[in-house]
């Protein structure tokens, strides 16, 4: 039973690889069954990745960090997996958003292109991959994987729009491709080694010169991985083309910013922890400022925007400088509250985009465009206006519930009580102001207060933003319409805010496991340990 | 040989870099293609540049490492070019779909008003 155990990990890259490729044998006409198949698999990523979260979690050990030797070869010569809390809650995110916007895509999107399914389960597989992998050069290729799975689905439905968009996302991430190989060539030249426990072990050691270099390739790196996550300087792609991708498809890419910020936090505290000498937090401050640029840009957006989906699009940029910022601070309380904010903003973003398609499936399009422009014309439809005053008018049942959901998005991305986007601000707020958080390393005083200000200010502006749509949306349409929603859409996106509620109510449990989560982090000897069972001294022998 | 393959590598990479700023997708994609041959010269670069040292242990052959090339870069080089390729096939596909699409090859799929 230990040794089907074992195992476990690496089925979250192997089962959605085998089953992708499987139905690529079957007909695009059987659908039905690709679909049941997908959504199987999905359902069984969800209960493997969360007892893996359940084994990582452990008992008593502060961190239970499991690797998985790939073919038996010893640690820093093969490719190891590693499964540590942080890369459980992820794969456990990624199932959880997966399985919703499979569940959506049901009601049509999955028939408006060709192998749509396969695809998906190909973005799965690269996804789980980049979070559980323990190697540079691994982790560079389940990007491609990911990325490539991406492309196809960026262009899912096709249309002008989407070819345009796609055609600028591909052309971004090939060359954020390249730079991520440069970094890591440059990284390897150094210090001969690809294994990032390894390299972990290595870089106290460096000299100079070797220091400067491998300083270096980490920035060329870290750059790659900033126009994933979407840094203000590198993020200009993001919106147009978050916006252009259908609604599922949308969803399952807010977890792919995510993506990004996962491998700096895992990849700033691995080797640039305290105990790197020299090198300790190389690149906190880059990371700092340019999560605050970043969260400036994505409010002014959010301000800017005149459509629903590109409001998504922003809200993608603002959740991405908080979470850059807050692990810029570099503290273990702030890196706790950004790991709750992350799982808030990734489910409550995803829920967003599957709902802005509901609701702009039945409005003209270029009706948010109109409705703005008359707005700042002063032109009111007061001539509009009937006569007919029906008293105690019924609301739609499903006006209510896109009403009702969309006040739920709207409380989570501002972060305002009762909803846990307020708890994942305000721990991550009062992280920022603890004052251990002052101590070394640690950003000055008035920095703090300014990224403070543009925490409350992104929230201010998207509660501003979301109301004037919500008003325009489902108050003052020109005319009623009310869209046609399936059931199983309806189910995916309650599924999604129905998370965020327990989210909510489980804050106590769920905050301290981040915490604890946030300090293995903070401590990453024992992820080393565990890769490298007999430490560094194992280079000497031959290979 | 180090100041060649140098040379060689920023040259690519400087016209790769000048050629995806350019507003043509085919000049993009020509532009992406050079920059992923700069790339994959400067991974065989990284395992440092030896001539007549074989990256294999033979049997009964020297087994000095100093004698030896490093073998991992070159099959980091074999992935990224097989990536690299695939990744540029894939991207002439949505070009020509961009192409039909727009009726242009401008890569805002309209021209711009000089």
């Amino acid at each position: 039973m230990t040794v089907l155990a074992d195992h476990l990990i690496i089925l979250p890259i192997v089962l959605p690889l085998l089953a992708g490729a499987f139905l690529l044998l079957l007909d695009d006409r059987r659908r039905p069954v690709k679909a049941a198949l997908t959504i199987l698999v999905a359902i069984a990523l969800l209960v493997i990745a969360v007892t893996l979260l359940f084994r990582a979690s452990g008992s008593t050990a502060l961190a239970e960090t499991v690797s998985y030797r790939l073919g038996d070869w010893p640690a820093p010569f093969g490719i190891v997996l590693v499964l540590d809390r942080l890369s459980a809650v992820m794969l456990v995110l990624t199932s959880i958003l997966a399985l919703a916007a499979l569940v959506f895509s049901l009601a049509r999107w999955h028939r408006a292109g060709p192998h749509f399914h396969t695809l998906f389960l190909f973005l799965l597989v690269g996804l789980n991959g980049a979070f559980l992998t323990g190697d540079l050069f691994n982790l560079f290729v389940f990007f491609e994987v990911l990325l490539a799975a991406s492309y196809g689905l960026v262009l899912h439905g096709m249309g002008v729009v989407r070819v345009k968009a796609g055609l600028h996302y591909i052309v971004v991430n090939l060359a954020a491709s390249t730079l991520f190989l440069i970094g890591v060539s440059l990284i390897y030249g150094v210090t001969g080694t690809l294994n990032m426990a390894d390299l972990a072990t290595r870089i106290p050691g460096l000299n100079d010169t070797d220091r400067m270099f491998m300083e270096a390739g980490a920035a060329i790196l870290g750059v790659a991985f900033l126009v994933k996550a979407g840094m203000w300087p590198l993020s200009f792609w993001l919106p147009t083309a978050y916006a252009a991708a259908s609604a599922p498809v949308a969803a399952i890419f807010s977890i792919m910013t995510k993506v990004g910020v996962y491998i700096i936090l895992r990849l700033s505290l691995l080797l640039f922890g305290p105990g790197a000498g020299e090198s300790a937090h190389f690149g906190s401050e880059v990371l700092l400022y340019g999560g605050m640029a970043t969260i400036a840009f994505g409010l002014v957006g959010v301000l800017a925007t005149q459509t629903m989906s590109r409001l998504a699009g922003y809200s993608v940029l603002v959740s991405s400088g908080t979470l850059l910022a807050a692990i810029g601070v570099g503290n273990a309380a702030a890196t706790s509250g950004a790991l709750f904010y992350l799982v808030n903003s990734t489910l409550a973003v995803a829920a967003f985009f599957l709902l802005t398609e509901l609701v702009e499936r039945g409005r003209d399009p270029g009706a948010d465009v109109l409705a703005v422009t008359m707005e700042a014309f002063g032109y009111t439809d007061e001539d509009d206006i009937t006569e007919e005053v029906e008293v105690g008018e019924r609301i739609p049942t499903i006006l209510a519930f896109l009403g009702g959901s969309f006040v739920a998005c709207a409380l989570l991305l501002a972060g305002l009580p009762p909803l846990s986007g307020f708890l994942a601000k305000f721990a991550l707020m009062s992280a920022i102001m603890d004052p251990a958080g002052f101590g070394t390393g640690g950003p000055q005083f008035v920095v703090t207060w300014v990224l403070i200000a543009l925490l409350i200010l992104s929230g201010l502006s998207a509660m501003l933003a979301m109301t004037r749509i919500g008003i325009q949306t489902f108050w003052s349409p020109l005319e009623i319409a009310v869209p046609g929603v399936r059931g199983v859409e309806v189910v995916a996106v309650s599924f999604l805010l129905l998370l965020c509620v327990a989210l909510t109510m489980a804050a106590g449990p769920v905050l301290d496991f981040m915490e604890d989560t946030a300090m293995s982090l903070h401590a990453p000897a024992a992820y080393i340990d565990s890769v490298l069972p007999n430490g560094g001294a194992s280079r000497g022998a031959t290979p | 040989m180090e100041i060649i393959i140098a040379v060689a590598i920023g040259v690519l990479t400087g016209s790769g870099l000048w050629l995806l700023l350019r507003p043509r997708t085919f000049q993009v994609i020509i532009g992406l293609a050079l920059i992923s041959y700069a790339t994959n010269l400067f991974i065989f670069g990284m395992g440092r540049l030896r001539s007549n040292a074989p990256p294999i242990l033979e049997p009964g052959g020297s087994s000095d490492l100093a004698t030896l090339a490093d073998p991992l870069p070159q099959a980091l080089v074999l992935t990224a070019i097989v990536i690299s390729f695939a990744m540029t096939a894939l991207f002439l596909v949505v070009l020509l779909a961009s192409r039909g699409l727009t009726g242009t090859d401008h890569v805002d799929g309209r021209e711009t008003d000089l």
